[in-house]
């Protein structure tokens, strides 16, 4: 399993500090997900665009990403144009493809894409444990930042646990198949890793404790606010300013 | 005036619920300030859940812990007892938690309320002094077992202890780096608790001895371990034992 694929290429994007990329990031994808024009989506996702480029990341990785979150979308383009009622585009046998229908679907395609992108560029580009204390900086309720910062250190464990047992399976000679026995090793495997992540985490904790841990988690590398964050915090409340002018106007003349 | 033994435990018994016998049977212990104590006995003795019961990591049913001539009261207390005494998991997986090793080690001092500028240098000073400054950058989960543990050693000494609990520290380490803790252990000085089925590693690192069996303090012998002489395979090889 691979995290923070995206967080350790180095641009001004990464080193910037973590609090304004997410207050960027919400107000963009804010803007993006309300807007209904196609003026102001395709505005959103050519910020978002630029973003990617800005920082640098490697375009093969993102477009795997995409294509991940575009099978979704698929199943839009699949549903949409045939349930939405409408005139009809075109017609294919006995199945009518509304226009009213393809047109929300490319809109949803444009605005699904731009907010993934702004997510890749804006939050995948730091590390999930600096979101988290950027997040506890924010005056965002501790106990939910203990829970992404926790639930994203046990994924590994749990995913390590998984394969410590898939192994030990495997060297017994564990085949996957069709049938009952696999069935229930599979169920084994996974109340097992289950029993002992719980019991992994209750020791990690212990550990922590012990440690003088009180609840709070103390951040090594203090970030700061300063000009690099200004002034880009101020290009993208332009931006933001932009595609909303943007949707008025477009709605305006419509 | 002779200082208040380290740690003293009275009668203290522990059961898990539903379990008899208790796990832990009216144990009596006392750790003086820089004494250096093995502690041997079966699996399933007890020894961890001693421990964990001298940490304040589980509530002991009756008895009471006595820390530097207070008895402990309040979870309060346990704070300040944590803050001096450090405890080494058998499992250094258990230990390491951050991504990095210098973010790990730090962890301890941060929450002792050092800056983070103070609990870096402390870090630094404290990996150094293990000769394990290079490892600082490196992913926690990528390290090799013999690092891992020392590195989670380096977490606990990075705040500054008066004593140890170290519980079956030296499983499944390689000789080098058994050696390597058994130097490290000596050259700290430290009063300590070992809990061990090593009994050549607890000749070169503790002065006295204790068994346990079936959660009793079964012998608690001043001054009696020893070195002494038995058939192993490889012996004809040039090694070493711990002598004292």
């Amino acid at each position: 399993m691979k995290f923070e694929t995206f967080s350790t290429a180095d641009s001004f994007l990464q080193r910037l500090d973590p609090r304004v990329k997410l207050l960027s990031s919400l107000a963009l994808i804010v803007v993006i997900a309300l807007c209904t024009t196609f003026a102001a989506a395709c505005g959103g996702l050519s910020v978002a665009l630029l973003l990617v480029l800005a920082a640098k990341l490697e375009l093969k990785l993102v477009i795997r990403r995409l294509l991940l979150v575009n099978g979704f979308v698929l199943f839009l383009w699949l549903t949409l144009p045939l349930t939405y009622p409408g005139t009809a585009a075109f017609t294919l046998g006995p199945l009518d493809f509304s226009r009213e229908g393809i047109m929300l679907a490319a809109l949803i395609s444009i605005k699904t894409n731009g907010t993934v992108l702004v997510l890749i560029s804006l939050l995948a580009t730091s590390s999930v444990a600096a979101l988290g204390q950027a997040l506890v900086k924010l005056k965002v309720p501790a106990k939910l930042c203990l829970l992404l910062l926790f639930s994203y250190r046990y994924i590994f464990v749990i995913h390590q646990e998984y394969l410590r047992l898939v192994r030990a399976a495997r060297l017994r000679c564990f085949k996957a198949g069709t049938n009952l026995h696999t069935y229930r090793t599979t169920g084994y495997l996974f109340g097992m890793t289950l029993v002992k992540s719980h019991h992994r985490a209750h020791r990690v904790r212990q550990a922590m404790v012990l440690r003088g841990f009180q609840g709070q988690f103390h951040s090594l590398y203090d970030s700061s606010v300063g000009k690099t964050e200004i002034g880009f915090a101020l290009l993208m409340l332009t931006a933001v300013a932009a595609l909303i002018g943007l949707e008025l106007l477009s709605r305006i003349s419509s | 005036m002779m200082a208040p033994p380290l740690i003293e435990l009275v009668d203290l018994t522990f059961s898990y619920p539903e379990v008899q016998p208790p796990i832990l049977d009216r144990i009596n212990l006392t750790l003086q300030q820089q004494q250096q104590l093995g502690l041997i006995g079966p699996n399933g003795c007890g020894k961890t859940t001693l421990f964990h019961c001298m940490m304040g990591l589980l509530k002991p049913q009756s008895g009471s812990i006595r820390f530097k001539g207070k008895e402990i009261v309040k979870a309060g207390d346990f704070f300040t007892l944590r803050k001096e005494i450090g405890l080494l998991f058998q499992d250094a997986d258990d230990q390491l938690f951050s991504p990095t090793v210098i973010e790990d080690v730090a962890f301890g001092p941060l929450n002792l309320g050092a800056s983070p500028k103070a609990a870096i240098e402390a870090s630094h000073q404290t990996l150094t002094e293990l000769g394990l400054d290079h490892l600082e950058q490196r992913v926690t989960h990528h390290l090799s077992g013999g690092e891992k543990k020392l590195v989670s050693l380096a977490t606990i000494l990075a705040m500054k202890p008066r004593g140890l609990f170290l519980d079956e520290p030296t499983n499944n380490l390689d000789p080098e780096t058994r050696d390597r803790l058994i130097d490290i252990i000596a050259g700290l000085g430290l009063g300590h608790i070992i809990i061990s089925h090593d009994y050549d590693f607890l000749a070169a690192t503790c002065v006295d001895l204790a068994g346990m069996n079936a959660g009793r303090i079964v012998a608690a012998d001043h001054s009696a371990l020893h070195t002494h002489h038995h058939l192993h395979p490889h012996g004809s090889h040039p090694h070493e034992h711990g002598d004292h």
